[in-house]
């Protein structure tokens, strides 16, 4: 009978303490990646946002095209106006 | 049902009531990241689509603008010589003489002359286009041809001003009324009748 109140008062005063502090590690170590999964979401969601705009490369694409066209017209032009430069 | 047997079912309820509550706040917990979590997915999954295409393209400009610059500087090389080509770029971005012409290996060896000397109102023009104009140092031992971190106005005090053409500081309007600095004495004939003249005979 002795041994038996001595394991209740362990199972008391040990091991149910003990059993809690340890859940309660578990629950507060979960709830603090809630927070920080929230920050990624919203930081993802801002960079998909500003991911938005890469369409328009296709439109600088063409600028570009068009740009270098130009240059390469203009380039023509003074080839033929300028003369070349004198051998050294 | 004796005294100890009930203290140990006690301390056992206890325990198990303590495991079920740890253990529901925790489940509720890992769902609400498990739904972050698939909102970060989702978005990343969205930046992962958008920025797929970014890569072909860019290339793609930038191999445009590769031949955009050969062909220029092919110009350049043909219509000046490779000496002063490398001199005029020299002169509009300081420091570029050493990476040389792209097409042109022997232009890292030559010693760029000054063209800067003869295109200067053109690289002042250039510096006037932009804060960020790469001419910083265009005069060597002059220093800074141009205040980067002042305004574009700092390259006008450059040139020589045969005339002040612009006002160091405009004229202010005049202040009126009673407060105004510059009081004049009122006339006293401006209200009174008008004085009659004698008869002419």
């Amino acid at each position: 009978m002795t041994l038996w109140w001595i394991g209740n008062l362990v199972l008391l005063l040990v091991v149910f303490p003990l059993v809690v502090y340890l859940l309660n590690g578990v629950l507060q170590a979960a709830r603090a990646i809630v927070p920080t999964v929230q920050g990624i979401a919203t930081t993802a969601a801002a960079g998909s946002q500003d991911l938005d705009a890469a369409p328009l490369l296709l439109t600088t694409q063409e600028q570009v095209t068009q740009t270098v066209a130009g240059i390469a017209g203009y380039g023509g032009s003074l080839d033929v106006i300028l003369d070349d430069a004198e051998p050294a | 049902m004796s005294a100890a047997a009930a203290v140990l079912i006690l301390a056992v309820v206890l325990i198990v009531l303590a495991l079920v509550y740890f253990l529901v706040s925790t489940i509720l917990a890992l769902r609400k990241v498990v739904a972050g979590l698939d909102v970060v997915i989702e978005h990343v999954g969205g930046i992962v689509e958008k920025s797929a295409p970014v890569n072909d393209v860019v290339i793609a400009i930038n191999e445009q603008l590769d031949a955009g610059v050969a062909a220029l500087e092919g110009l350049l090389v043909k219509k000046a010589g490779l000496a002063d080509a490398v001199g005029l770029v020299d002169g509009i971005y300081p420091g570029a003489a050493a990476a040389g012409l792209r097409d042109f290996p022997d232009s890292t060896t030559i010693d760029p002359p000054r063209i800067g000397e003869v295109y200067t109102k053109g690289t002042l023009t250039l510096a006037r286009l932009g804060r960020e104009a790469p001419i910083a140092a265009a005069s060597p031992g002059e220093g800074v041809l141009r205040n980067v971190e002042g305004g574009s106005l700092a390259a006008r005090s450059l040139y020589p001003d045969g005339r002040q053409a612009r006002p160091e500081k405009l004229p202010t309007s005049p202040v009126i009324g009673t407060d105004a600095p510059d009081q004049y004495e009122q006339r006293e004939d401006i209200g009174a009748p008008r004085k009659r003249l004698p008869a002419s005979r």
